[in-house]
């Protein structure tokens, strides 16, 4: 029967399912569809907010730390890396998802091991990252006063350069949006918060793994249905850094 | 049967692992991802020295953002299509995930436009202009049209 080709065969002819996939499968891609959506209108109603504005913080200017790299101007290398580590984790999870294929229960734990890894890092990343921009403390001028403030969802210290200030050897600035912040820490940490329980489904099924359970039901189906979660949360990241960081 | 078809109902005849070598594929796509990733990179640090000079051109900028867009749908393309093998599902249920998501192009036009829409009322008086209560619209011995004296 597999070797029928697949525009042969009457899908919707009665006695087999149209679709060709399991419940939970189905249910996980409309689930992933209705959570692109969520995505879409946050990042969307940020979009709108930023349109709204006549200045908006550089993120070129905002994203430029690294860890360990003190005060030196690195823009956009600490993010290009988180995008990296969750590129790689996906590509382990496939692989994971495609062992799961061939019942290697083996290379099943080995690839889910490494996208546990993969998610655990750039969990961290991001930890670091919101540190970083909370505590970071810049040079404002509110009501004729210069403060140091950090960005938080109710401050923002990106706004534009005061021509000729500089307090401590800093240049001194006008506070920026304060949406700015808002979205920022919400995005992001919507997002971190589904890499998250990402992390804790494939912790879930690795133990599931380990326990011989996929063997026993004769096929690893929860692997590929925990593998779409891992690699929506891939593809949400690839527009949050594209409107977060790179325009 | 396959050993891939792992199924015990006779409804669902699952080949999900379709035919042809998988890891090359796996590979190739990472590969690919990778580099469009380090274009956008190079693209956003092209951005970042054309904001270091004051009188850049607006309209470059805005047509590299719109090439990083256009490589991120890409990116999303490979992602969908090969990482999580909706490629390889029956077309019904492609197009089942796949059409709803046209109403992004409505949301997203819609919303920007908004926005910029929002941005021009705060640049203007529109919007804090009184209201125009007391208008008169024409003189007392006005004859109404079409009133019979």
């Amino acid at each position: 029967m597999a070797n029928v080709a697949t525009s042969d065969i009457k899908w919707w002819g009665g006695g087999r399912s149209p679709f060709n996939v399991e419940y939970g499968k189905l249910m996980m891609w409309y689930f992933l569809m209705s959570d692109a959506f969520t995505f879409g209108a946050f990042l969307i109603s940020y979009g709108t907010i930023r349109f709204s504005q006549n200045y908006w913080p550089d993120p070129n200017h905002v994203f430029n730390a690294f860890p360990f790299a003190g005060h030196a101007n690195l823009p956009l290398a600490f993010v290009s890396l988180m995008t990296f580590i969750l590129i790689i984790s996906s590509v382990t999870m496939v692989l994971a998802v495609h062992a799961g294929h061939h019942m290697d229960r083996k290379g099943v734990i080995k690839w889910m091991i490494w996208t546990i890894i993969g998610g655990i890092a750039f969990l961290g990343c991001q930890a670091w990252e919101w540190t970083h921009l909370i505590t970071g403390h810049h040079p404002v001028l509110v009501n004729g006063v210069v403060e140091e403030i950090g960005t938080t969802v109710t401050r923002n210290p990106w706004g534009p350069e005061v021509p000729g200030m500089i307090h401590d050897g800093m240049q001194v600035s006008k506070p920026g949006p304060v949406a700015f912040g808002g979205y920022f820490f919400g995005i992001t940490g919507f997002h971190g918060f589904h890499v998250f329980s990402g992390v804790v489904i494939n912790i879930i099924m690795l133990i599931m793994t380990l326990n011989g359970t996929f063997d026993r039901r004769g096929h690893y189906q929860m692997i590929e249905k925990a593998g779409l979660y891992w690699h929506f949360v891939d593809l949400v990241w690839v527009f949050v850094f594209l409107c977060f960081y790179l325009i | 049967m396959q050993h891939s078809s792992n199924t015990h109902s006779p409804e669902v005849t699952f080949h999900h692992e379709p035919a042809g070598d998988q890891v090359k594929k796996i590979i190739r796509t990472t590969v690919i991802l990778s580099v469009i990733t380090i274009i956008e990179l190079a693209l956003g640090f092209v951005i970042y020295y054309m904001h270091k000079n004051p009188d850049h051109s607006h309209s470059l900028v805005l047509f590299i953002k719109g090439v990083i867009v256009i490589l991120s749908l890409l990116k999303a393309f490979y992602i969908v299509g090969v990482f999580m093998h909706l490629g390889d599902e029956v077309r019904n249920l492609i197009m089942t995930i796949v059409v709803p998501l046209l109403l992004f192009i409505w949301f997203i036009a819609a919303f920007l436009w908004d926005g910029n829409s929002w941005r021009n009322m705060r640049n203007t008086d529109a919007g804090h202009r009184p209201y125009p209560e007391k208008q008169v619209v024409a003189p007392k011995d006005a004859k109404k049209p079409g009133s019979v004296e």
